[in-house]
């Protein structure tokens, strides 16, 4: 089943493009990471999956329906925004009260036995909760709905290392409990290693590569050798990026065969080189030698 | 979702409900003995703090009830948290829209009725003395301090407070914003859009020396127009002195200027008789006084009117909200 499904997908902001042929299918199940550099388009990606933007052009479909169409299609989607709002009024209580009222799925013993595991006065305002308390009191209003869908936008970038740990692990905790599907983004490939089994790398408004954690570093290596024309290359090796100093070339190759040629040294990449060969090489197209030099 | 409306609407709500009922002490104190004076000199600093705090209310509610509905949430960020719910905008800004426009018209309710009765005797004593300082309730700006003008008047600046904000999404140039469009509107509705509602009485009413009430002159001593007394409690839109054809004549013939002694610094004030009997004259000269007024008969008709207009303005500024919290 696809809990997200976009096509030609595009979002303009006045004059800029903030996402730009977006096509992806997300199976639900997964814990999908969104990653890229700041301004790359994952907000506004998750903004539309969410239904608080609406697409300038293309489709996207979520959980079956379009995002924020109804009660119905919003009780099936958490979301939880950067830099995790929350009323700074309101005390945690009232947030769960406030999640009771408004969700009819909401399941009040799960909010209860998170709000007592991660540690919160229940009467404590919102407004005085530490970055990680408060991430984890937004987490609870978009877990304990019961969506089939959790969109979390960077909800671990203004937290210290520690905390950022406590709240990833405790997602996946509650990600295999519910069995929830989640799509979460972060500029940080760590954060999301931990956690993801699926990645979407956006560059520049638009999706560079997307796929299976496992399948895309099975499928991805580094070649080293006696400098050499890219062009010789197999056809079904897809090239990501090249360096060449004057006797040695090094590329990083995309291809589901095995490497055959034994003038290579065959590296492995680890998922935090793979996606930033990506981010920093943003031309698909096999570049000719000359151009790099 | 009411729960919610309330827990955020009940800080700003008994802010201004606390100062309406010590408002309405006040009233309840000062107002008993009012009936029966025949001279409120006294009152006045009170009188016209009455009329400005029904002026101030709605004010007050456009600024610090409907701007921040929207705007406070669009600024921390929390329009996503409640948008994410299992409840649609829709439905939002409805309860909230709703809650906010009813305690409006509730308290600007209380808060009229509570000076219409405390002015009361000011107002009728208005009315039977035509000779008293005193505004009658038919004034242009008592009128929208008395009866049920004000909770029309304090819907729309809810509703104008809500829909700036939606469409400029900062609370504090909204508020700026809600605030010198509410201003224009209430200068605006008295000249442009009271006097026309309903058709004007016209009177011709004849010249003598007992209905001249106002002798208007410029600075060289040119007699420009005269008024002549008007109906009781009547707001009076013209008072012009025209000719046998209907002309307005202003300023008036040479005959009767000549009559009319000239202010003499030394001699002090000319006698108000003289003056008035040689003004008279103008009606051996054919001329007619023209009274075009909205009698006291019609207040209540006047005010349902500018209730209604201030509902649908409202109305369409909250089909207005609806359907731009869409795309917010």
């Amino acid at each position: 089943m696809t809990v997200l499904r976009a096509e030609g997908l595009g979002k303009k902001y006045k004059r800029r493009w903030a996402l730009a042929g977006c096509s992806i299918d997300i199976e639900a199940g997964h814990v999908t990471g969104l990653v890229g550099p700041n301004g790359a388009g994952k907000s506004t990606l998750l903004n539309l999956a969410a239904g608080m933007l609406e697409p300038t052009t293309g489709t996207i479909e979520v959980c079956g329906g379009v995002p924020g169409s109804g009660p119905d299609q919003l009780a099936k989607v958490g979301y939880v925004a950067q830099s995790t709002p929350v009323y700074t009024a309101l005390t945690v209580e009232e947030h769960l009260r406030l999640g009771a009222h408004l969700n009819p799925g909401w399941d009040e013993k799960l909010a209860q036995r998170r709000v007592e595991r991660i540690g919160l006065d229940p009467k404590q305002q919102a407004g005085k909760l530490s970055g990680g308390q408060r991430a984890q009191l937004a987490l609870t209003l978009g877990i304990a709905k019961r969506p089939e869908l959790l969109l979390l936008d960077e909800p671990v970038a203004a937290l210290d290392p520690l905390a950022r740990r406590e709240f990833l692990s405790d997602l996946m905790e509650s990600v295999a409990e519910h069995g929830v599907s989640v799509v979460l983004s972060s500029h940080l490939v760590a954060d999301l290693e931990r956690v993801c089994d699926h990645m979407i790398v956006l560059v520049d408004s638009q999706v560079r590569i997307i796929g299976d954690v496992e399948d895309l570093r099975a499928t991805h290596h580094r070649l080293s050798g006696p400098r050499r024309d890219l062009d010789t290359l197999p056809s079904d090796q897809q090239v990501i990026s090249a360096s060449h100093t004057d006797r040695q070339t090094t590329v990083v190759v995309r291809t589901d065969g095995p490497i055959l040629d034994p003038s290579w040294t065959v590296g492995q990449l680890t998922l935090e080189d793979l996606v930033l060969e990506y981010m920093s090489n943003p031309v698909t197209a096999r570049p000719a030698l000359e151009v790099l030099r | 979702m009411t729960w919610l409306t309330w827990r955020q609407f009940r800080v700003p709500a008994a802010t201004v409900y606390a100062a309406i009922v010590a408002i309405l002490v006040v009233l309840a104190i000062t107002g008993t003995d009012l009936p029966g004076r025949t001279d409120y000199s006294d009152q006045e600093v009170l009188y016209g703090a009455t009329i400005l705090v029904l002026y101030l209310l709605p004010a007050v509610i456009g600024v610090f009830w409907g701007v921040p509905l929207v705007t406070r949430e669009l600024e921390t960020g929390t329009h996503n948290v409640v948008w994410n719910q299992s409840i649609t905008r829709k439905r939002w800004l409805t309860t909230k829209m709703g809650i906010g426009a009813l305690a409006a018209m509730a308290a600007a309710a209380l808060l009229s009725t509570a000076v219409s009765w405390w002015a009361g005797p000011i107002d009728a004593m208005a009315v039977a003395d035509p000779g008293s300082s005193e505004l009658t309730r038919m004034a242009p700006v008592v009128f929208a301090a008395r009866g049920i003008v004000p909770i029309g008047y304090a819907a729309f600046a809810f509703v104008l407070g809500v829909a700036v904000g939606i469409l400029l999404r900062r609370t504090v140039a909204a508020m700026a914003v809600t605030l010198a469009v509410f201003a224009a509107v209430i200068i605006a509705v008295p000249f442009l859009v009271r006097p026309y509602v309903l058709p004007a009485a016209v009177d011709t009413v004849p010249i003598t020396e007992s209905s001249i009430h106002q002798i208007i002159g410029n600075e060289s001593g040119v007699i420009e127009r005269i008024t002549v007394s008007q109906p009781a409690g009547a707001w009076m839109l013209d008072n012009e002195t025209v000719d046998a054809a209907g002309t307005v004549v202003s300023p008036l013939p040479d005959a009767v200027q000549d009559c009319v002694p000239r202010p003499d610094r030394d001699a002090g004030p000319p006698n108000h008789q003289t003056i008035t009997q040689c003004l008279a004259q103008l009606s051996d000269m054919g001329y007619t006084q023209r009274v075009t007024y909205q009698p006291a008969s019609r207040f209540w008709a006047l005010q349902w009117i500018e209730l209604g207009f201030f509902l649908v303005l409202s109305g369409l500024l909250t089909w207005f909200c609806f359907r731009r919290i869409r795309h917010v």
